[in-house]
């Protein structure tokens, strides 16, 4: 009995003890490398959507949702709240001037929910990157976002905290 | 008598053994619904035209079982038989389990079973599926209600209302699952109200040969004797009875199937055309789970013995898988008469019979949901008193 | 682009009063006359000029149907139908015909007793009493206003039950993971897809993609519920079936010569 509890006690240090570890090498390594900790999605096509970050940042799931039961529903198919108008304007290109699928981390939903750890369903079923219609009005206006995309970070090494990221989706850091 | 009821507590290694295997069946069943899930139902051997296998074969199975697994407790709390009495509680857990087993398979077969939330929050009334999803539910609650009144003294006095409301309810819920496939005008060889009376009785059939299994595995699994041997007769009275009833409505569904010019291509398909269904109907459901159990149980001696009832227990499971094959697979299989008088063909098999070989994931997905059954009837022999105590020998 | 922009813009997501909506049907019936009166355009009052306005919902005024005539097909045809609709909503035969989706198939008839031989196309026949509606457990099958039988995917599990209750075989199962969906069509693993009727182009005020490849006048597109409409002036002039009329599900989708 003794031997199990003494293997317990030393078991558990050990773990301790790697944990430490693990979080110290980390907190190492993010402070000499370049970090991209933070969400930094790329800016959209089309410029500034004349929707209010602020209320797509907190409430663009719900706001799809409800579009998407009236386009599915009722055939409604205004533009406003679209996905696929969403992803017209919100497509990221990568170096071969293509645009992206949500496989790549620098897609537009992805540069926040990756960093949120949410999963996204939308992409099972829904195309990820434009197409057809969209791909004309998309190559006409240009993309130039496309390098900067997902790559610069914002913020400085260290502050990866709570309140910034509270501050991200409140619109106070851009 | 001192004590009616006792809890799991001396038991040779063989019970430890069956619930590692069970275990490991559960672990391996979910290890086979991940892979089925992660790469889609491409991975199965079900397709297009066969959209239901194994896995539905096995949930349906058991969810048919765990209806008839309740009819010792019914017979001792609705008809007042007390010589069931002491096995009520094993009964109602047993169907319980049986019922959760089902269900696990069910679920982790869907296309999408993450979407569990979807199934609970959102219901076309008009669905008998859906009515399913409330039926099953409600069973576990109300039979787990109808356990606590036996196992509660305080509130014992419910006891006949609640065995009243189960015994209700399992009819109903057994009613619902048959008319899964009676509401299916598509299809020939379904679109019978018989389903459900069919469904009943095989109910009756299935989930009394997986008590009497469970009564004497436990036998075996505490060196004691725990069904007297007037018991043993009856039950064997019972399963005649029970067979004779399947068999009835087995025949007259099928003979009423081939008065019907339009249900005799269906009809011959299963029961004559030497396909892979007719064998299993006939060898299968009739032969093996229904003749040969007769046979064995109509002899009066062997019948009530330890032997004579965990054989005709075994074949009983074993025909009535084949039952539901038939029923589910063949059903499937046959094609769909979209234009009668014409020969059809297409690359969507229409006019062909469809195909279906059960992969292995499919196996032991439905392996797993036995298995789930028998260790959730297991755990609870352990830690509450469900099992009747021993009886003597001589009794 | 800068075009998507003002669009986005001019799009306002007021919702339709009930009193809106009757004034639009006032509307669409006076602009449906005129169609009709116009010469050269009778028969054929369907177009761009009634496409639905975009934040406008569907309504029961209109029920879209397909007449399909067998004898205007050969085997090519059919194939030209299913190649466009394949083209269209991005499913393709992937050499698995056990498992492939198939929204729309050539069916091969040969009678019986004649020996005829024919062929003709086979889809979702948007029947007004589904019972693929009527067996979903989550309602996730379900008929639009206009008659469009759909599959809602954010809510289908998968189960399968309508595939058991369709009389059509007309719907598939998605079993392994796709990608390169096309925009107006997604489809995704683990749900049941069929015929949408090209929904997205009948509510621009489209013909299905079928419709567009098929030999003229071999499938008529249109609204059942419009008596000036050719579709619902062919239906009541000629003879026309449907299958397994027995079943008394008054598809959408009827056809001639069979």
């Amino acid at each position: 009995m003794k031997i199990v509890l003494i293997m317990q006690k030393l078991i558990m240090t050990m773990l301790g003890v790697a944990f430490i570890g693990v979080s110290l090498l980390a907190s190492v390594g993010q402070a000499s490398a370049q970090p991209e900790w933070m969400p930094n999605p790329p800016k959209a096509i089309g410029g500034q959507c004349d929707l209010d970050p602020k209320e797509m940042r907190v409430k663009h799931m719900t706001l799809l949702d409800h579009k998407r039961d009236q386009t599915m529903h009722d055939g409604i198919r205004t533009k406003k709240y679209s996905l696929k108008n969403c992803i017209a304007c919100h497509a990221v290109k990568d170096e071969s001037n293509k645009y992206v699928t949500v496989k790549d981390e620098r897609h537009f939903c992805r540069s926040c929910h990756d960093y949120a750890a949410v999963r996204i369903d939308c992409f099972d079923c829904h195309a990820s990157r434009p197409q057809d219609t969209m791909n004309k009005a998309a190559k006409a206006a240009g993309n130039p976002h496309a390098k900067s995309a997902g790559i610069s970070a914002i913020g400085k090494p260290g502050d990866r905290t709570v309140a910034t990221l509270r501050k991200f989706i409140a619109g106070e850091v851009k | 008598m001192a004590e009616t009821y006792r809890q799991l507590r001396e038991y040779n290694n063989s019970f430890n053994i069956l619930l590692v295997l069970h275990v490991v069946m559960i672990a391996v069943g979910l290890g086979a619904a991940f892979y089925m899930e992660h790469n889609g139902h491409v991975v199965t051997g079900m397709n297009n035209q066969i959209v239901w296998g194994l896995p539905h074969v096995f949930a349906i199975f058991l969810i048919v079982s765990a209806s008839g697994a309740l009819n010792l407790a019914s017979a001792s709390s609705v008809f007042s038989k007390l010589a069931y009495k002491r096995f009520a509680r094993l009964s109602a857990i047993l169907a319980i389990a049986l019922l959760i087993g089902g269900l696990v398979v069910l679920l982790l077969d869907l296309g999408r079973p993450d979407r569990l939330i979807v199934a609970m929050t959102y219901y076309n009334f008009k669905s008998i599926f859906a009515w399913n999803i409330i039926l099953y539910t409600g069973f576990i609650t109300i039979v787990g209600i109808y356990l606590w009144t036996m196992m509660d003294k305080t509130v014992a006095r419910f006891n006949k209302a609640a065995g009243w409301g189960a015994f209700i309810w399992r009819i109903i819920l057994t009613t619902g699952t048959g008319s899964i496939f009676g509401f299916l005008v598509a299809r020939e060889a379904y679109d019978a109200a018989i389903m459900a009376p069919l469904f009943i009785s095989s109910s009756f059939v299935y989930g009394m040969a997986f008590t009497v299994w469970v009564l004497i595995t436990m036998c075996q699994a505490t060196g004691h004797r725990l069904i007297t041997k007037e018991v043993s007769q009856k039950l064997r009275e019972l399963f005649i009875i029970f067979i004779a009833a399947m068999l009835y409505f087995t025949a007259v569904h099928h003979l009423t199937n081939l008065y019907a010019a339009e249900h005799i291509g269906v009809e011959r398909y299963i029961l004559w055309s030497g396909s892979v269904f007719t064998y299993l109907f006939w060898g299968g459901h009739v032969f093996i789970g229904s003749i040969l159990p007769m046979l064995i149980l109509m002899k009066s001696d062997l019948g009530s013995s330890r032997v004579g009832l965990t054989s005709a227990s075994i074949l009983m499971l074993l025909g009535g898988m084949a039952h539901i094959y038939v029923i589910v697979i063949g059903g499937q299989s046959y094609p769909l008469s979209l234009f009668p008088g014409m020969e059809v063909t297409s690359t969507f098999q229409d006019g062909v019979f469809g195909n279906y070989m059960p992969t292995l994931p499919e196996l032991l997905l439905g392996l797993a949901g036995v298995s789930m059954a028998m260790f959730i009837v297991g755990f609870a022999l352990k830690i509450l008193p469900f099992l009747p105590s021993p009886v003597a020998e001589d009794q | 682009m800068i075009s998507l922009k003002q669009d986005q813009t001019k799009v306002k997501e007021t919702k339709v009063t009930s009193g809106d909506e009757a004034g639009r049907r006032e509307f669409l019936k006076g602009s449906a006359a005129a169609l009709a009166l116009a010469p050269g355009m009778t028969l054929f009052a369907y177009g761009e000029a009634l496409a639905k306005p975009a934040d406008q919902a569907v309504s029961t005024k209109s029920r879209w149907g397909l007449l399909i005539d067998a004898a205007k097909f050969s085997d090519e045809d059919v194939d030209a139908c299913v190649k466009a609709c394949q083209d269209e909503n991005g499913w393709s035969d992937t050499g698995k015909p056990l498992t492939d989706p198939q929204w729309i198939r050539r069916v091969n008839l040969k009678n019986k007793k004649t020996e005829e031989q024919f062929s003709l196309p086979m889809m979702c026949q948007h029947c007004a009493e589904p019972p693929c509606v009527d067996v979903c457990p989550t309602g996730a099958s379900f008929k639009r206003k206009d008659g469009i039988v759909l599959v809602d995917k954010h809510i289908c599990i998968g189960c399968r039950y309508c595939m058991m209750a369709c009389p059509y075989k007309a719907r598939s199962f998605v079993h392994e993971h796709i990608e390169d969906q096309k925009e107006h069509a997604p489809r995704g693993i683990g749900t049941v897809e069929s015929c949408t009727m090209c929904v997205h182009l009948v509510d621009e005020g489209k013909e299905p993609a079928c419709v567009k490849a098929a030999p003229a006048g071999a499938m008529v597109f249109g609204d059942l519920n419009d008596k000036t409409s050719k579709l619902a002036q062919l239906i009541k002039s000629v003879a026309t079936q449907q299958v397994r009329a027995d079943l008394n599900l008054d598809p959408g989708v009827r056809y001639r010569n069979i």
